[in-house]
């Protein structure tokens, strides 16, 4: 979130697209539901269905899945065309006026640059015509016809509600109903916030579905403001500190990016991942980025990073370079791969149950058949850790050896968890673990002190990535956070904690484990334990509690705050206010660096992560396109879609081997649309849950969500049990018949949508199994993350089923 | 003392905590449940001596416009409670009212109270509460937290709503809530009422009509048919 959870109640508008947050993230609601009655705040939810969220909002509107960048363009062009757009805002703060490089285009679907072979495009004609200086040419006064602006206008024109009703199912009443009261905020006395989550990112458009709402809001004015801001919604799970601290195999902790092997030195990585701007108002932070690389060497391998040495850079693996959709890629997507062709001998698996939750999961359940040996930590047994005797397996084939460590509860563990506010809370241990279980940091780190025992005793290939490790002695979850805010090497304060990033050197006299944390631990206090809520007036009225935890970055609660006042620091709206210039200093919330408003001597832009520190309204960050356009989801009912003739994103990663059959376009043996999602009472997979009693009481087996409409043609009625087929797999489910799901007009004809949760399967008998078997590896180009929200399938009433049960079943051994 | 709930389901989003923080409270098993044949979000279906309290589901479609009703459903603690009177009629004071809080709560005596006097309680009872524990022979239900409250706590169901739906204080206190949140309310949803607030202990805020919710949602004007989503 660019914002916090409490920050919703600033809203006058709330715009819920991709995410079911009531259901997800139920707390989240109170704030909500604040906004509403307080500030008489519009509450609208977009969504394929009518869900718990739809029922508190005041207004839902169905949108058939994977169409959310038709929907969000339709917005773009109500914004420019109706001059919805918050000007003053705009032309100070986005890159609005820039000029795109004349070779730019857009034609019948495909930017300049494409390469069909490798499905990436040369980003070279994607940026800005520079001066002699390097300085980016703008056009204040937009008559440039090639000003980002205009350009942004051309490439949206085609978005008409006409178009965008036809292909989204949305009425054009219920397209204007969601612009207007939407844009309505466009001001500099309103506010509106967009939610998503996993409804936006788990498409092959996913990022760009994103990109839409950073374009709406920048447009709006609400980026950086109180009450506004694009907002993940990121839950349990703590995605938002895995992410934080690196659990993709793309980035280094602190968002760094992985070493590839064309960066053998650290100073290639250096030169490759360290932006340089010549304006001279941008902040660009990213520049300090060799400094928290260095950091990040200094606290992996300690005083074995030298100066001499590239602090260890050697030691650290180089991915493959990205030279095509798959080449570089080692998301899960192409492991299975991997493992299928037997170029992977065997594995760990952490607290996921990829046998469960992963697209295409018969393939996957193939897969770990024929790894050598498995280990595995778990609290629950689940269709990972038992795959060996799962459905269609025969044990006396299986080879795979498979250790199961015993994981103990989160209740029984200690350790910090971030929000997705970006606060970052320290979690206290309730109870002692049960019998053998502990906490996966101590398995892990016993594991690797063998592991280090063993390479110093017998050596290896390559050892000195693991021998001269900075390793921990035993575990300790407040050491680790320690390590992760970072100390002082070197020098008169040597030992000593840091403060925040603003010590960090590039010189091997600072180490952290992750930049973005530094400030949680200092040398007075665990801050992630604080729990004050001291506040000044100013905090107060916008809801900041500067001393309850700790909020990354440098305990700011909302990014790019500087954005929040105008060229002289004083904000748009003084109700809302965040931070205001007193004309010496910053007050409120911790602002984007200290330098002056913008409008000031020295002053600065506020998107400081950004290189020229704008707001990117068209950008060349992604792999593509620097703008969002409409391309349909990898299965889809429809064989165009009127917007170019390019029906699926041009670079989206997928796979079609023999294990991964996708089903034509409009194929007419899966007409209906299938869209998974999660529930409140089951987590995730919900191997955890469905372990819970008084949960799996609330909600019992695997169902679909399904129109009276769909229903009446297959002749099935509530509570059946249905088989729902793919391509790839087929799946046991009880039908919900519900109004709650409405049958879409796209093109002029009826398409169906139906859905279903992914959270049972089959270690707990008769619940039902995994719907996975069902979804698809397609993936989003920038993440890798797999289409899991819109593929097709068929549906018909099943003459008996043996993955339901109507009576309770007794559970295997093991369990 | 004389203690009351305010239950705002304008505010209710569903999520079940309360139903599952009541019986992980009294310590009470899971019933086996399904969708097969069932099909409902609404589980268990409908209260048992296991499930104090239990979110009813009810979905519409009027006008076009989707509606879906959540009823978080339990004993009313009535002032002048029905069911006492049955019961005592059978085993005096197997039901009794806790003095400080106003709860009605049934007591292990219940255990002596013939099945005809299960029935006669089922029947006084207004909205269709009361539970025999097929083992045990204890009747019970919804006991107010009593036990809670005179720790000093508030009880679970209350503890555990995120969003406000669930209140508690002193029945004057929420009474006035109550009204004051249906005024507010009733300038979006002109057919909003309290339930009968003026005999029970558990006041609740629906914001559409009775029938819309379930069929004993209040003493008046029953609706004995039945929308389930």
């Amino acid at each position: 979130m660019t914002n916090s959870w409490i920050d919703i109640k600033n809203t006058d508008c709330c715009l819920i697209i991709g995410s079911n947050a009531a259901e997800h993230h139920p707390i989240c609601f109170k704030w909500v539901m604040k906004a509403k009655e307080e500030r008489g705040a519009t509450i609208i939810h977009v969504d394929p269905k009518f869900s718990r969220t739809s029922a508190r909002s005041d207004f839902h509107v169905p949108l058939r899945s994977g169409t959310d960048i038709a929907f969000m363009g339709g917005m773009i062009h109500y914004i420019l065309s109706n001059n919805k757009y918050f000007h003053e805002y705009v032309n100070d703060y986005t890159n609005a006026s820039f000029i795109v490089n004349s070779r730019y285009s857009f034609n019948n679907g495909l930017f300049s640059g494409y390469n069909p072979r490798t499905k990436l495009y040369n980003k070279a004609d994607w940026q800005f015509e520079t001066d002699a200086n390097g300085r980016v040419k703008r056009d204040p006064t937009f008559r440039h016809p090639n000003c980002v602006i205009n350009v942004l206008k051309r490439h949206y024109s085609r978005y008409t509600l006409q178009k965008v009703s036809d292909i989204t199912g949305v009425t054009r009443e219920n397209l204007l109903k969601v612009y207007e009261a939407f844009s309505a905020t466009g001001r500099r006395d309103k506010a509106g916030t967009i939610l998503y989550a996993l409804g936006w990112t788990q498409h092959t458009v996913g990022v760009q579905n994103i990109r839409t709402s950073g374009i709406v809001q920048l447009l709006l004015g609400n980026a950086g403001v109180a009450g506004g801001g694009v907002n993940a919604l990121r839950g349990e799970p703590n995605v938002q500190g895995t992410t934080d601290h690196a659990i993709l195999y793309n980035v280094l902790p602190g968002y760094l990016p992985v070493p590839r092997a064309n960066m053998q030195t650290l100073e290639e990585y250096n030169k490759l991942s360290t932006p340089v701007s010549n304006e001279p108002e941008s902040v660009n932070w990213w520049q300090n980025r060799p400094k928290y690389t260095v950091s990040l060497l200094k606290a992996y391998f300690g005083n074995n990073a030298r100066s001499d040495n590239d602090f260890g850079y050697a030691w650290l693996p180089k991915a493959d370079p990205v030279k095509s959709e798959s080449e570089g890629d080692y998301s899960y997507m192409y492991l299975y791969e991997k493992i299928m062709r037997g170029e992977i001998k065997g594995g760990s698996i952490w607290a996921t149950n990829p046998a469960n939750t992963l697209p295409n999961t018969n393939k996957n359940r193939e897969a770990l058949s024929k790894l050598e040996f498995l280990y595995i930590s778990e609290i629950h047994h689940n269709e990972t850790t038992d795959f060996w005797h799962g459905p269609g397996m025969d044990p006396k084939k299986v080879k795979t050896e498979v250790f199961l460590f015993p994981s103990c509860h989160r209740a029984e563990k200690e350790g910090s968890i971030s929000s997705s506010g970006r606060h970052i809370l320290w979690h206290f241990k309730a109870v002692n673990p049960k019998g053998d279980s502990k906490p996966m940091g101590q398995i892990m780190i016993d594991i690797m002190k063998e592991v280090i025992r063993l390479y110093k005793k017998e050596g290896g290939a390559f050892p000195e990535p693991i021998v001269n490790l900075n390793w921990y002695r035993s575990y300790d979850a407040e050491l680790i956070a320690k390590r992760c805010n970072g100390w002082f090497t070197s020098g008169a304060k040597k030992g000593k904690q840091l403060n925040g990033f603003t010590e960090f050197a590039a010189d091997g006299s600072t180490a952290s484990l992750n930049w973005l944390y530094a400030g949680t631990f200092t040398d007075e206090e665990n801050r992630m334990k604080r729990m004050s809520l001291e506040q000044t007036p100013l905090q107060k009225a916008v809801g900041i509690y500067p001393k309850y935890a700790w909020v990354w970055p440098m305990n700011r609660w909302i990014l790019y705050n500087r954005a929040s006042v105008d060229k002289n620091g004083q904000p748009w709206d003084p109700s809302r206010t965040i931070i205001r210039w007193t004309g010496s200093e910053w007050e409120g919330d911790v602002p984007d660096g200290p330098a002056p408003p913008l409008g000031m001597q020295g002053g600065k832009n506020p998107f400081i992560m950004l290189k020229d520190g704008l707001g990117q309204l068209f950008g060349s960050g992604l792999v593509d396109g620097p703008l969002p356009e409409h391309y349909e989801p990898v299965e889809t009912p429809v064989r165009n879609h009127g917007f170019s003739g390019q029906l699926t994103n041009p670079c989206a990663k997928i796979l079609t081997g023999d294990t991964d059959k996708i089903a034509q376009p409009n194929d007419p043996r899966y007409p209906i649309v299938l869209t998974t999602y999660s529930l409140t009472e089951h987590w995730c997979g919900g191997s955890e849950t469905r372990n819970v009693p008084s949960l799996l009481e609330a909600e019992p087996q695997l169902y679909v969500e399904m129109s009276h409409e769909l229903a009446r043609e297959k002749g099935i009625a509530n509570g059946d049990a249905v088989i729902v087929e793919s391509i790839r797999g087929r799946v046991e489910a009880v039908a919900m018949v519900t109004v709650r799901i409405t049958p879409f007009k796209i093109q002029g004809k009826t398409v169906h949508l139906v859905g279903m949760p992914f959270a049972f399967g089959w270690t707990k008998p008769g619940i039902g199994d995994s719907t996975n078997r069902l979804t698809l590896w397609a993936g989003d180009p920038n993440t890798s993350i797999p289409e899991y929200k819109a593929c097709c399938v068929n549906i018909r009433k099943a003459d008996s089923v043996t993955e339901l049960s109507d009576t309770p079943v007794q559970e295997g051994p093991g369990h | 003392m004389s203690k009351a709930f305010f239950i705002d389901t304008s505010r209710c989003t569903a999520c079940r905590g309360c139903q599952v923080a009541c019986k992980e409270w009294q310590g009470f098993p899971a019933n086996f449940t399904k969708q097969l044949g069932w099909g409902s979000h609404q589980n268990p279906p409908d209260l048992n001596c296991y499930n104090y309290k239990v979110v009813r589901f009810s979905e519409h479609k009027i006008n076009n416009r989707v509606l879906w009703n959540f009823f978080p459903d339990q004993c009313r603690h009535c002032l002048e409670p029905p069911c006492k009177a049955a019961a005592d009629h059978y085993v005096k004071n197997a039901v009794v009212i806790d003095e400080p809080t106003g709860a009605v709560v049934f007591t292990e005596r219940t255990k002596k109270i013939p099945n005809e006097g299960f029935l006669s309680m089922k029947e006084y009872c207004p909205y269709n509460i009361p539970r025999r524990n097929p083992e045990t022979g204890v009747i019970n239900k919804c006991d107010l937290c009593f036990e809670r409250i005179e720790a000093g706590h508030i009880p679970m169901c209350v503890k555990t709503c995120p969003t406000g739906a669930m209140n508690f204080g002193e029945r004057g206190a929420m009474l006035s809530l109550a009204r004051s949140r249906l005024a507010t309310v009733k300038a979006e949803f002109p057919d909003a009422s309290l339930l009968d607030e003026d005999s029970v202990r558990i006041i609740y805020l629906i914001t559409l009509k009775r029938e819309e919710y379930h069929d004993l949602a209040s003493l008046k004007n029953p609706v004995l048919t039945r929308s389930i989503g």
